[in-house]
């Protein structure tokens, strides 16, 4: 079946099986292998990318869905030659070590920070749990989260006091 | 090296620094890639079938349906394997590619489906007919043990890699159910318990756990009949792979080509070989590239840990000193040896811990049982009976009335002293370390109800056998590149060389590359593992800098005209008189030719700084406070302290982040993780069922330190670390458990069921009068009369 979506801001076609889930379609037809594969049943969140900014764990989600839908991989989050502040986030606070559960917790992570740009640690604890990292131990995740946190705010109250 | 005082760390200009990860920009933007993300042309996918019985004979395998499938290219079976040698193993050769003729535990692969892609070969499993015939399973180590018991293998092997070397040789397995037997001993341990003024012994268990690397195994292999394998993979230690792939197919190692890009994770689960002879018999089969891609379930049953049981008694004097120890410990090594024999090796030495022991007998087996392999797992044998040792050492403080911190520091070695005779005398400073997590904690104030507290610490005979050689190519442009035989696992190691080589060469940290793994290209590493990149590879890339320099300034002598020694070697350069030439200008002048390069190598084996072994004792120090719910039995963490002594942490905040994930690990192992048997069936071997630490389980307070004081052998006197925070946490929570609620727990994980249980237990007891609070003082001496050690036993 051919199917057509927005894939990281670019207008896309594709022929799939209607068996296909996304994560085989992202990571074999459309080439972005930064999409990452781990326990494919829902609860290491590592395949996890945005379906109209909303998290989904693309290892079970069929391809299908995603029809006229906006999917974002973490190849689409940098753009114009600059990281996305939780990307820089992450490398400010060395939140990662071999990088596997990298794309999905940053994405998790953007899809929190786009719904409650203050969020808390309690919050941000809450909400990224589904996502498991096995070599970090968390506090650095949770402090590129918080940094980039407290970016956004600075950033929307530049926007509130320059009346953008 | 290690001479070199603390105040010299501000002297370096990159290492010592928390610079940007060499990886962090592939890695954040998803371009990092992975053994997963590799794919070729003309490639095709293998699938397993597995055996659903823990022991059994196959009678035969019918594959003519399967092949006739669509999309199936051909299948392989353990009776097509003749023209190869077709059993591996680096300690012992008794792991066929392929089930032969019998099938060992459940999951073991028995045919490979190979297809144009993973749904037709996956669609063609159901279509192969094994006719098997069931055996008696051996699925404990009682049973593996019991006289008359069956034979898991029943035959002779030989050694591999390893034979000749750490104790492995070959192996008797027709006779019985042991793959390895290791015996340390000395003074004289009867006569000690005999007038010993105290003695604690109990039998503790630790349980059979998985690494769980995000990434499942994988490997890529293209058979290329006129004698040349290329093989990617997830391998943690691609020069062993190298050996068994050259040893299988009967080629010279030139002809074996071993590429390893990013891992993702290991954490021992991927060192030596795993899957890589079979993917490249499937591509020896078909004349194609093949790809095997496990998922986490198959992985699950590919490897897992050993799990332990330790009988282990421990004496003191009438001043608290200890005066022996005894311990036999039985590892359940699963259907293959793998890397057990190593795992028994190093539980047999670490079970010592950092302390004076006069007397010491300690018995170590590796048992096969009909269950799935076990091998390396972070801290190597030293997890397993850190939890037994660290909670003794409470239990003997407490029953002689002494503060059980006050008890590891009146007993710990201190640095220079030696623990094992023979071996390298202590190059850490463990009673400082367990100062500095115990003044954390106590900052916490006072403790509140069902709180509890406690430090503990291991001692690791780290690095494993001292055989890295690395290069350094120089380039007269200023650049330089490190190839390194030690693949990037997410340790961080890329960062660490390239910082040591930019400290070494005077250039930019931004113009330093470090590659990943090709073993076509980078010379000989052992293993990537034991702690041991930063200390013996660091150090080799120290040492194949200086080379580089050292022809350099041959060169410049050349180009200047003048002696060596009338210049003076100046950060990046020469300083001659008035002049200074830097590393590239002297390669320009000397070549007459812009665009060369020259290659600096070193080769580091047993001999000089590490002709003692270990190469270095790693020391993990850790201090928990947790908080119970009494009601539930759950624990959870409070506070966590790691103290990583290091020597000199090349990347502190690389360190920092090693400690926490190692003590994470840890956590895991004493709080829920635990594989289950069921008769011969793994019952929770998917991430549904088996539950690593979240998130939410991060403590309310993380404290991580760092002890710098340049007392290893590694460059700048750096040691290694990593694995030593996943040792004493098992034994942190049980003791702060016994400080919280009273009750004493020998088998990990402490489960809120497990816990809940125990305290309920201690409830319907009569109050134990005899016990009196850490703080009584007087220990009264009492002699005992000394117990026979016997033979662990299953526990109710």
């Amino acid at each position: 079946m051919k199917i057509a979506f927005e894939l990281n801001g670019k207008p896309t076609s594709l022929e799939i099986e209607p068996r296909e889930t996304l994560a085989e379609v992202l990571r074999a037809r459309c080439r972005l292998t930064g999409v990452k594969l781990s326990c494919e049943s829902q609860v290491c969140g590592t395949c996890t990318v945005l379906v109209d900014n909303i998290p989904v764990s693309a290892c079970t989600y069929l391809a299908y869905e995603i029809r006229d839908k906006h999917v974002t991989t973490i190849e689409g989050l940098a753009g114009g030659g600059r990281l996305h502040p939780l990307q820089q986030a992450f490398l400010d606070n060395f939140a990662f070590q071999c990088g596997f559960c990298t794309p999905g917790m940053i994405l998790a992570a953007k899809s929190l920070l786009d719904e409650n740009a203050s969020a808390s640690d309690e919050e941000i604890i809450a909400y990224m749990n589904g996502n498991l990292c096995r070599c970090t131990g968390y506090l650095g995740i949770l402090k590129a989260i918080r940094q980039a946190a407290s970016g956004f705010q600075t950033h929307m109250n530049q926007k509130k006091r320059t009346g953008e | 090296m290690s001479n070199a005082k603390k105040n010299d760390a501000k002297k370096f200009a990159v290492v010592n620094h928390s610079v940007p990860r060499a990886d962090g920009v592939a890695k954040v933007t998803g371009t990092a890639t992975y053994a997963s993300d590799i794919t070729l042309e003309r490639m095709a996918w293998a699938k397993l079938l597995r055996s659903p019985f823990a022991h059994a004979k196959i009678r035969s395998v019918d594959v003519s349906e399967a092949r006739r499938q669509p999309g199936v290219i051909d299948v392989l079976t353990g009776n097509e394997l003749g023209p190869l040698h077709p059993y591996y193993g680096h300690a012992v050769k008794d792991h066929p590619l392929l089930a032969i003729g019998k099938v060992r535990f459940v999951g073991e692969p028995v045919a490979a489906v190979i297809g144009e892609d993973e749904l037709s070969a996956q669609e063609a499993l159901d279509k192969i007919k094994v006719d098997y015939e069931e055996l008696t399973p051996v699925l404990d180590v009682k049973a593996a043990l019991a006289p008359g018991a069956v034979l898991v293998h029943g035959t002779d092997y030989l050694g591999g890699a390893f034979r000749g070397f750490d104790d492995f040789t070959d192996f008797p397995g027709s006779t019985k159910n042991i793959c390895q037997d290791v015996h340390v001993e000395w003074g004289d341990v009867d006569a000690a318990f005999a007038s010993a003024a105290h003695i604690v012994e109990g039998e503790f268990y630790f349980p059979m756990v998985y690494a769980y690397a995000m990434e499942p195994y994988v490997a890529v292999a293209d058979y290329d009949p006129n004698g040349q394998l290329t093989v990617y993979s997830s391998a943690q230690h691609p020069f062993m792979v190298r050996h068994d792939l050259a040893e299988v197919f009967d080629l010279p190692l030139n002809s074996v080509r071993v590429i390893v890009p990013y891992v993702g994770g290991g954490y021992g689960s991927k060192s030596y070989t795993k899957i890589e002879p079979l993917t490249a018999a499937c591509s020896w089969k078909v004349s194609r590239p093949v790809k095997l891609q496990l998922n986490v379930e198959e992985a699950f049953l590919t490897t897992r840990s050993d799990d332990a049981r330790v009988y282990i008694r421990t004496a003191v004097d009438r001043k608290g000193k200890l005066v022996a120890k005894q311990a036999t410990i039985h590892l359940n090594t699963g259907a293959y040896a793998e890397n057990s024999p190593m795992v028994c090796r190093k539980a047999a030495n670490r079970i010592v811990g950092p302390y004076r022991f006069p007397n010491v007998k300690v018995d170590c087996l590796a048992i096969y049982t009909n269950t799935v392999p076990a091998s390396s797992y972070r801290g190597l044998g030293a997890a397993q009976i850190t939890f037994p040792v660290e909670s003794q050492m409470d239990e003997l403080a407490l029953k002689i009335g002494c503060d059980p911190q006050e008890f590891r520091l009146r007993n710990l070695a201190h640095s220079g002293e030696s623990i094992h005779p023979g071996l390298r005398p202590i190059d850490a400073d463990v009673p400082g370390d367990i100062r500095i997590a115990a003044e954390a904690l106590r900052s916490n104030g006072a403790l509140a109800p069902k709180h509890g507290r406690s430090v503990c610490c291991s001692c690791s005979d780290a690095g494993a056998h001292p055989v890295t050689l690395a290069m350094v190519q120089v380039y007269a442009d200023g650049s330089v590149s490190v190839l390194s035989g030690s693949p990037a696992i997410g340790q961080g190691s890329h960062t660490v060389l390239a910082q040591i080589a930019a400290e070494e060469m005077g250039v930019p940290l931004e113009k330093v590359k470090v590659f990943g793994t090709d073993t076509a290209v980078m010379l000989f590493e052992r293993s990537t593992g034991a702690s041991r990149t930063t200390t013996l590879m660091g150090r080799a890339v120290m040492e194949a800098c200086r080379e580089a320099i050292a022809q350099c300034k041959s060169m410049a002598a050349e180009v200047l005209s003048v002696p060596a020694n009338e210049f003076t070697e100046e950060r990046g350069g020469i300083r001659h008189g008035k002049d200074w030439l830097s590393w590239p200008e002297i390669m320009e002048r000397y070549f007459q030719m812009e665009g060369c390069s020259i290659i600096g190598r070193a080769y580091l084996r047993r001999a000089g700084p590490f002709k003692s072994v270990p190469i270095f004792w790693e020391i993990g120090v850790v201090g928990t406070e947790i908080a119970l719910d009494e009601e539930t039995g759950k624990i959870s963490l409070d506070t966590l302290v790691t103290v990583g002594d290091v020597g000199l942490a090349i990347h502190p905040a690389m360190t920092e982040s090693q400690d926490l994930g190692a003590a994470t690990m840890g956590l895991g192992i004493g709080l829920f993780e635990e594989l289950i048997y069921d008769g011969q069936q793994l019952m929770n071997g998917t991430m549904l069922e088996y539950r690593v630490p979240r998130f939410s389980d991060l403590a309310r307070r993380v404290e991580l330190k760092l002890v710098q004081n340049q007392d290893g052998v590694g460059p700048y006197g750096a040691k290694g670390g990593g694995e030593g925070s996943v040792n004493p946490i098992g034994a942190c929570l049980a003791n702060a458990l016994y400080q919280a609620a009273g009750v004493r727990i020998r088998s990990l994980p402490l489960t809120p069921e497990r816990v809940w249980k125990a305290l309920q237990e201690k409830k319907a007891q009569p109050p134990v009068t005899q016990k009196k609070s850490a703080a009584a003082p007087k220990p009264r001496a009492r002699r005992r009369p000394a117990r026979k050690a016997r033979a662990p036993e299953r526990r109710a």
